[in-house]
């Protein structure tokens, strides 16, 4: 039950009275306000700051610090309040908690002390309702990330017993473990560089021989640069076998994409040694040589920023798929009309379709090379459309992928949303745990015996039970439930009276079940239980005896389903001892139960109706024949009560 | 020539409607939303002696009802809806908004379709503070939906069925379809003296105080203020 509305208790229980004609039960006593206080105004003092409350605005809340009797310990006799020394800020949005029932979080405050405040006063984070739940859970994710980052900063400490290979690889991955590694890193980084810049001046126009044109570098000089190309290449090879070797899954390895623009990198190289100065080859070796600029990307390994560039690009691929599909289309489009506006004027550029695609492609980057342009009219305010739409379609996807590579940046890339989904379904199930609490504390009431001491209609049974029960029940009392706790077992216990069911655990309801066709029973006499269930009033009793000849052989099986419900579930209750000897207090059967026979003994009550005023047996078929192991059954004196479903 | 001008007129102005409402989107809508929200009612109750001389309340006991009410509704009426939620958190195992609806029903005694603290208070004074006989009286008046002074087998199947829906579906024993039925029958047994297949308020006043359980019960509550 949400504590916000415990103001509306009074009027549950007053509309309860709508019920009592059409119950067959007698009802359970209603528990007592023992210390019937008024209201009263109760000071926490806070580190000085006054906050005042009704006392039962904090009591809506019994398994928190405030509303439960641990607060008695931060009692000062002399001042007559309640000192807590903490943060009188942080426990403004806690006192607001017990008075509107929501538990906000303020965005300036800092989450680790939220947290601990929270923590202090018992209250659990998940409540944090829904408004400011978000918020929460980013920070307290950042705050998470933030710490990890900082622990891993300091795991580089090297660790004992590390072998070759890993302390290889750990040097592979972290250049900056130790100086051999830094070494290392350095070293292949400036081959990167040379390498690349070797490729690049190949190419540039050396100074010539007078009588000849220009010819690149790469020609002039053939071996020096051949050298170069070598060593480089040697580097390489080396630095990726000794990868290979000291990567501890080797096969996931050579997947990487890393490795494989290593491999990349050095094949061509290879593959030129290999093949002769062939003509026909030539052409595809000189190809091959492009590859080569693959090496650039080693860089990769050196930047954290190509990495992440690379990641959200990859992450953004939806987008970047939808950028070009949506491109497409326009371009084909656009070439389509244009080529048929054109199609009229002589020499003209826009030869067909494809040959538009260019046209419309530098138009719509708003390039205009200048190259292709349109001369008829038709031609031109196509043209126009075409480049207005050029900048609409290339300029929406572009500000995504922008905000994608920002927040990557400054979030260091997790799978976000699947931890997200984890962590609502976590959310979700500690709230379901938290509040079927609620729900289920009324259940767990029952399996302690608490509400049968509260029967209404039994002078003799509270007569005689005073002596020993009351210790028990106050004893129970100051252990488990408030007033208002007890107060709402009991608006439930009297709606189990008026339907005459009773609420049970799921658990049980299905276990009771699921057993059914596994438990056998020597056959009780059939009219045993009732046709439905449990009913035991003056009024049922007629109909009782109306409908015993008629349902006799149907409920049969049905009392078998219940009886070895009752059975099983009391199989599974027997550690709990206690309170069986308690409920079955006034059978006469104190101590310690037989299992099997405090099973029957509860269904012999089960049948026998109430109230002592009532001649004694209920009807002429009840059930104390075949109970053999109960022998001093109650007598119409002793009435029973209500049987508990465990 | 005039009509065809009228009809670009028109179509030139529609034209710019339609482009306007293409520029301002639905601004307007939420403008007029916005008015709406301002008319909501915000009711006030009567003064503290007035209603003290009117139930059987004293002033501390108004004075603490009237915080939880507030509470939970801070305008001051409690619709239908809310009534329902609220009353639903006290009973989570089942589905106890049929209930809650009869129950809405019997303490809106003006039929407007929300409860001031006035009928609130009324009501709750009459069941935790009344005699027996108004208790039955209203209680009469719960169970007769159509409010017609006769309370039908139908009605009270009704009010069966929604009491037996607040219990939910794990009960012990299990809950079979005709359990309301048969219950509604047992009830009808005892309270319709003259067998003519309805209750009446005198039947049912005097089938009730004789039933000694049902006067018990009916103390049950006193002291829940």
């Amino acid at each position: 039950m949400a504590a916000g509305v415990a103001a509306w208790l009074p009027f549950a229980r007053a509309a309860a009275i709508g019920w009592m004609p059409v119950a067959n039960l007698p009802m359970p006593v209603a528990p007592t306000n023992k210390n019937k206080h008024q209201d009263e105004l109760i000071i926490l003092n806070v580190s000085g700051r006054r906050f005042q409350t009704w006392r039962n605005t904090l009591d809506r809340y019994p398994d928190t610090l405030l509303g439960s009797s641990e607060k008695e310990f931060f009692f000062n006799e002399e001042t007559r309040e309640y000192f807590f020394d903490r943060d009188p800020d942080l426990f403004r949005s806690i006192l607001n908690f017990y008075r509107t029932g929501k538990l906000h979080y303020p965005r300036y405050e800092c989450i680790s002390a939220y947290d601990e405040e929270l923590a202090f006063f018992g209250i659990i984070p998940e409540i944090i309702s829904d408004c400011c739940y978000e918020e929460y859970k980013d920070r307290k994710r950042e705050n998470i990330e933030r710490l990890m980052d900082d622990l891993e900063d300091n795991k580089d400490s090297k660790l004992p017993n590390m072998t070759f290979r890993e302390t290889m690889w750990r040097a592979f991955e972290n250049p900056h473990t130790s100086t051999m590694a830094l070494v290392f890193y350095y070293v292949t980084g400036f081959f990167i560089a040379i390498s690349v810049i070797t490729n690049v001046v190949e190419t540039v126009p050396c100074g010539s021989m007078p009588n000849q044109r220009d010819i690149p570098c790469g020609e002039r000089y053939t071996e020096a640069f051949f050298c170069m190309d070598t060593a480089c290449v040697m580097i390489f090879t080396v630095e990726y076998l000794m990868r290979l070797f000291a990567a501890p899954s080797r096969y996931r390895f050579m997947r990487s994409v890393m490795s494989i623009i290593d491999v990349v990198a050095i094949l061509p190289y290879y593959i030129g040694l290999v093949m002769t100065n062939n003509e026909d080859v030539s052409g595809a070796f000189v190809t091959l040589r492009v590859f080569r600029v693959f090496r650039i990307f080693k860089f990769s390994r050196h930047s954290q920023g190509l990495r992440i560039l690379g990641y959200t690009l990859k992450s953004c691929a939806s987008e970047l798929g939808f950028l070009l599909f949506s491109l497409t289309m326009a371009i084909i489009i656009f070439a389509t009309v244009m080529f048929y506006a054109e199609k009229g004027s002589s020499s003209s550029k826009f030869t067909s379709i494809p040959a538009s695609f260019w046209y419309t492609i530098v138009t719509m980057t708003t390039l205009g090379y200048g190259d292709m342009v349109p001369k008829t009219i038709a031609g031109k305010i196509f043209g126009s459309i075409c480049s207005l739409s050029g900048v609409l379609v290339i300029a929406l996807p572009v500000p995504v992928i922008v905000s994608n590579f920002s927040r990557i940046y400054h979030q260091n890339q997790r799978a976000d949303k699947r931890r997200a989904q984890k962590v609502q379904k976590a959310r979700l199930a500690r709230m379901r745990i938290s509040k079927s609490g609620s729900s289920n504390a009324f259940v767990h009431s029952k399996r302690n015996g608490l509400n049968q001491s509260l029967e209404l209609t039994l002078p003799y049974y509270k007569m005689k039970l005073s002596p020993q029960g009351s210790l028990e029940e106050d004893q129970q009392l100051k252990k488990t439930t408030s007033l208002l706790e007890s107060q709402h077992h009991h608006l439930l216990h009297c709606l189990e009276k008026t339907t005459n069911h009773e609420f049970v655990d799921e658990r049980l309801y299905e276990q009771g079940y699921l057993q059914t066709a596994l438990q056998n029973f020597p056959s009780q006499s059939p009219s045993l239980s009732s046709e439905e269930g449990i009913t035991g009033t003056c009024c049922s009793r007629r109909t009782k005896k109306n409908m015993q000849p008629l349902s006799a052989t149907h409920t049969h099986t049905h009392n078998l389903q219940e009886l070895s419900a009752l059975h099983i579930q009391c199989g599974e209750q027997q550690p709990l001892n206690t309170s069986r000897s308690s409920l079955n207090l006034m059978s006469d059967e104190s101590g310690s139960l037989n299992c099997k026979s405090s099973g029957l003994v509860t269904t012999a009550i089960i049948s026998i109706p109430t109230p002592p005023s009532n001649n004694s047996r209920a009807s002429p078929d009840a059930p104390p024949p075949p109970n053999p192991d109960a022998p001093p059954l109650p007598n119409p004196g002793t009435d029973v009560v209500k049987i508990s479903a465990l | 020539m005039s009509g065809c001008a009228r009809r670009c007129k028109h179509g030139l102005v529609k034209f710019a409607l339609s482009v306007s409402k293409l520029v301002t989107g639905t601004l307007i809508k939420d403008r007029v939303d916005d008015d709406l929200e301002l008319s909501v009612v915000c009711h006030r109750p009567e003064g503290l002696e007035q209603l003290e001389a009117q139930t059987n309340f004293n002033k501390k006991e108004l004075q603490v009802l009237y915080r939880g009410f507030k509470n939970e509704c801070p305008s001051g009426v409690v619709n239908e809806e809310t009534f329902k939620q609220i009353y639903s958190q006290f009973f989570p195992h089942g589905d106890a908004s049929t209930y809650a609806h009869y129950l809405f029903n019997a303490f809106d005694s003006s039929h407007s379709g929300s409860i001031k603290f006035e009928d609130f208070v009324t009501a709750l004074s009459i069941l935790l503070r009344g005699t027996t006989t108004e208790k039955l009286e209203w209680t009469f008046n719960l169970y007769d939906i159509n409010k017609d002074g006769y309370i039908t087998k139908e009605e009270m199947t009704d009010i069966v069925k929604a009491i037996y829906d607040m219990m939910g579906r794990f009960t012990y024993p299990a809950m079979k379809t005709d359990t309301p039925k048969q219950h509604v029958d047992a009830f009808f047994q005892k309270m319709d003296k003259n067998r003519d297949g309805v209750v009446t308020l005198d039947e049912f006043i005097f089938s009730c105080q004789e039933d000694e359980n049902i006067m018990r019960s009916l103390q049950l509550f006193e002291n829940v203020i």
